[in-house]
C-alpha cells in the first residue's frame, strides 16, 4: 500500500477521493458547509489535475438536473450539496433514482430552516430518505473519503444502479482537519469498475428514457427500485470488504459494533457523533458498566436486520437521532423499532434527540443518555420513549 | 415549398389530438435535426402523448426528466458529450410554453448563460394544455383559459404575453428565432440553423391547440398563418444580437380574423366592452408592426 497520509479538512479529503474516482462531469452549486468540496474540485479542474467537465449551474435544482442528463449519457457524475440545497433538489432526487442513474453526491449534513441555521444535524438527508437513494454516513474524514470512492462501485453495480449519497457532518467533518490516508489515483481506478451502463443516450442505439408509467406498469418500476435497494445490501458489504482488504481499512458491514459483547445497554447512532459515543462507552466500561455502541454506516438500504442481530441479548437500546420527525420521533429510532416488532428481539427502546442545529454533544450528554437507559433497565420499562437531550430547563421534557 | 425530408424522427402513432399544432411542430423540428442527435423533453403534452410506456414516437435518443428542467438536463447531456469527445452529437432541448417561460425559466436562463451547445425549442401553444388549458405566462391578453376564465367581471387573461424571445436574446446567445407551423420551410431552416450554430440557441414555435384554443383541427395551420398575417406572431431571427429576416406582411389583416375562429376569444365578440378589448389586441399587433417594420409597402 502506497497510501500517503496527510492532514487536511474533511471537504478536501472528499475532493481528493473524487479526483481519484475521476468523474467525467461535475455539476454543482455552492452552499455552506459543502463549499470547500466543490471549491477544491474546481481548483483541481483549473489546475489540470482533474479532467472533468465542471458545470457551474445556477441552482441545486439544475445541479441535480444536469447530473441526470450527464449520467443518462453514460458519464460518471458527481455533485455535492447540503441542507436547503438538498431540499431544492428534492424533485430531481426521486427522478434520478426512478431513472436508475448511479449519480454520487456528497451531502454536508446541515440543519433546515426556519430558523435558518448553517450547522450540523441530519434533518436534510433524513428528510429525503424515501427518494430512492442509497445513504451512507461517515464517522470520520477518512470514512467520508473512502465512502466517496466506494459509492461509485456500489451505485454503478448492475444489480443496483441507484444514486448514492455520502453524508458527512457539516463543519464537524467538512471543516475539521484530520490525518487521512489518500489512495493513489491509479489504485482508485484499479478498484473501481469502469462505468459502462447497459442503457444510455446514444444515437447509435436510440432509446427512450423517462416514459409515462401507467397504473398498469408503475408498480413494477417501483418494485424494481425496491429490489435494487435490497440488492444493494450485499453489494455494499462486498464493496466495503474489498475496499478494506485492498486499502487496509476495517470498514465492513452496514453497521459497526463497538464493545457490544455482553452489553446490557447499547447506544446506536450514525455519523461523527459516534466518536464521542465510543469514548463514553470506554469510560463507562472502565466504571464496570456493560455498555456498547453501534454505528450505522448505511441508512438506506435499511441496516435494521444487522442491527437486530447486533442487539440480541441487550436489555436497553438508546438511539441517538440528530433529526426529529415533527409529531413523531427520530428516524433511526422509529425504523429500528419497526423492525423489532416482527423479530424475537425485544429490548427496551429509548429515543434521544441530540445535536440539532449544531448543538454540541459532549461526553456528559452521552453519559446522561446512558444513565437514562440504565434507569429504564432498573425499572424494567420505558416511561418516555422520546427525550430531547440538553433542552433548556424552561421546557418541560418529562 | 421545398419537398420535406421523408424521414420521421417523431413518428406517427403518438396520442396527440387531431390537428395538434405541437405534434406538427415537433414533427417538423425533428426533420431539421439529424440522426446524430439527443433530445430532452419537458413534462407536458409532447412528453405525455409520445412516450406511453412501453411505446415511443422518438427515433432519436430521448430523455424526459421533469417539467422545469429540460434545459438543465440538456446541459448535462452536452457536458457529458464534451467529456467523451463526442461534440459531433447535437443536443436539442424541448419544452412547452409553461415548461419554458414559466417554471423552466431558471434552468433555461442558466443553460443559455453558460453557453452550452444546445438548441432549445419552445413549442408555444399559449397555455398549460396538458393539465387542462390553464393560463401560462405565454397566454395572450384577453384569452379565456380555465384559470383566467372570461366571466361577468372578466375578459380573460389580464396580462400581455411574456416575450421569451427577448429574454433569451438578453443572454447574448448567438441565435434566437421565432417560427410557426404554418411556415414549415422557414421552421425547418431555423431549427437547422439553431442546431448548426455552436453555442446555445433558442427557437420558439407558435403551435395552435384545437383543444385549448377551441377551434376545429382542420384550421390549425390556417390559424397559425393568421397569427403571422395579423402581426400578432412575428417571424424573425436574431443573430449575434441583430434582428434579421423579419417576415414582412402584405396587407396585414385585422386581428378579428385571427380571434374569431377561436373559442378562447369568443367573449370578446359577445360581451359588452369586447370591442375595446379587441382594439387592445389590435394595438399589440400594430405595435409589433411598427417595431419590426412588418408592413410591406
Amino acid at each position: 500500500m502506497s497510501n500517503q497520509e496527510e492532514v487536511m479538512e474533511g471537504s478536501h479529503a472528499v475532493a481528493h477521493a473524487i479526483k481519484g474516482a475521476d468523474p467525467e462531469v461535475i455539476a454543482a452549486y455552492p452552499i455552506t458547509p459543502q463549499t470547500h468540496i466543490v471549491e477544491k474540485l474546481s481548483q483541481f479542474v483549473a489546475d489540470g489535475e482533474l479532467d472533468s467537465e465542471y458545470v457551474k449551474v445556477e441552482s441545486e435544482f439544475s445541479a441535480m438536473s444536469s447530473c441526470v442528463g450527464s449520467s443518462a449519457t453514460g458519464a460518471r457524475t458527481y455533485t455535492a450539496t447540503s441542507s436547503q440545497g438538498l431540499l431544492l433538489m428534492n424533485e430531481v432526487l426521486y427522478n434520478a433514482s426512478g431513472l436508475r442513474l448511479p449519480i454520487v453526491m456528497g451531502v454536508a449534513n446541515r440543519a433546515l430552516g426556519a430558523p435558518i441555521n448553517i450547522w450540523n444535524d441530519h434533518s436534510d438527508s433524513i428528510g429525503v430518505r424515501d427518494a430512492g437513494w442509497i445513504q451512507l454516513y461517515a464517522e470520520t474524514n477518512q470514512e467520508a473519503l473512502d465512502m466517496s470512492i466506494q459509492a461509485y462501485e456500489i451505485a454503478e453495480n448492475q444489480d443496483v444502479m441507484l444514486p448514492t449519497m455520502v453524508c458527512m457532518d457539516g463543519y464537524i467533518l467538512t471543516h475539521t482537519y484530520e490525518p487521512v490516508s489518500i489512495p493513489e489515483r491509479e489504485e482508485i481506478q484499479d478498484f473501481l469498475s469502469p462505468y459502462e451502463p447497459e442503457h444510455k443516450l446514444d444515437p447509435e442505439n436510440p432509446e427512450t428514457f423517462g416514459t409515462v408509467g401507467f397504473p398498469r406498469d408503475y408498480t413494477e418500476f417501483r418494485y424494481q427500485q425496491f429490489d435494487a435497494m435490497d440488492n444493494a445490501t450485499d453489494v455494499i458489504k462486498q464493496v466495503f470488504d474489498e475496499y478494506s482488504d485492498k486499502f487496509g481499512r476495517e470498514q465492513r458491514g452496514l453497521i459497526e459494533e463497538y464493545r457490544t459483547e455482553d452489553a446490557d445497554i447499547v447506544l446506536i447512532s450514525l455519523g461523527s457523533i459516534m466518536g464521542v459515543v465510543k469514548e463514553t462507552v470506554d469510560s463507562l466500561r472502565e466504571e464496570g458498566k456493560k455498555i456498547g455502541a453501534i454505528k450505522v454506516r448505511a441508512f438506506r438500504p435499511s441496516p435494521a436486520q444487522e442491527l437486530i442481530e447486533a442487539i440480541k441479548g441487550s436489555d436497553v437500546i438508546a438511539v441517538l437521532d440528530k433529526n426529529v420527525s415533527i409529531g413523531k420521533k427520530g428516524a433511526l429510532f422509529t425504523e429500528l423499532k419497526d423492525e423489532l416488532y416482527s423479530s424475537d428481539v425485544n429490548p427496551l427502546a429509548k429515543n434521544f434527540i441530540v445535536g440539532l442545529g449544531g448543538r454540541d454533544v459532549p461526553e456528559d450528554s452521552v453519559k446522561k443518555i446512558a444513565k437514562k437507559a440504565e434507569k429504564a433497565k432498573e425499572h424494567g420499562r420505558v416511561k418516555k420513549e422520546i427525550e430531547f437531550i440538553d433542552l433548556k430547563e424552561v421546557y418541560d421534557n418529562d | 415549398m421545398t419537398r420535406l425530408e421523408k424521414k420521421e424522427r417523431f413518428t406517427s402513432g403518438h396520442r396527440a389530438c387531431g390537428g395538434c399544432g405541437l405534434a406538427l411542430g415537433a414533427r417538423l423540428a425533428m426533420k431539421a435535426v439529424d440522426d446524430n442527435s439527443i433530445a430532452t423533453c419537458a413534462t407536458g403534452c409532447l412528453e405525455v402523448t409520445s412516450s406511453p410506456y412501453p411505446q415511443s414516437s422518438w427515433k432519436i435518443p430521448w430523455l424526459h426528466s421533469l417539467f422545469e428542467n429540460s434545459a438543465a438536463v440538456a446541459g448535462g447531456v452536452e457536458a457529458a458529450l464534451r467529456a467523451k469527445g463526442k461534440q459531433d452529437i447535437n443536443v436539442v432541448a424541448q419544452g412547452g410554453d409553461g415548461g419554458t417561460v414559466d417554471i423552466g425559466m431558471r434552468s433555461l436562463s442558466g443553460m443559455l448563460e453558460r453557453g452550452h451547445d444546445v438548441a432549445y425549442i419552445c413549442y408555444d401553444n399559449e397555455a398549460y394544455m396538458n393539465t387542462g388549458i390553464q393560463r401560462s405566462g405565454s397566454t395572450p391578453m384577453n384569452a379565456s383559459t380555465t384559470t383566467s376564465p372570461a366571466g361577468e367581471e372578466s375578459f380573460g387573461n389580464e396580462n400581455r404575453k411574456k416575450n421569451a424571445l427577448k429574454i433569451a436574446a438578453a443572454h447574448n446567445i448567438p441565435y434566437v428565432a421565432s417560427a410557426s407551423v404554418a411556415y414549415p420551410d422557414d421552421l425547418i431552416e431555423k431549427v437547422k440553423k439553431a442546431n448548426e450554430i455552436n453555442g446555445p440557441t433558442y427557437v420558439q414555435i407558435h403551435t395552435p391547440c384545437p383543444t385549448g384554443w377551441g377551434h376545429e383541427g382542420d384550421i390549425t395551420v390556417k390559424l397559425a398563418r393568421l397569427a403571422v398575417e395579423t402581426g400578432l406572431w412575428v417571424l424573425y431571427e436574431r443573430e449575434e444580437g441583430e434582428i434579421k429576416d423579419v417576415k414582412k406582411i402584405k396587407d396585414r389583416k385585422p386581428v378579428e380574423e385571427y380571434l374569431k375562429p377561436q373559442k378562447r376569444f369568443k367573449h370578446l365578440f359577445k360581451k359588452e366592452g369586447g370591442e375595446e378589448r379587441i382594439q387592445e389586441i389590435q394595438e399589440i399587433a400594430d405595435s409589433n408592426a411598427e417595431k419590426f417594420h412588418l408592413d410591406e409597402e
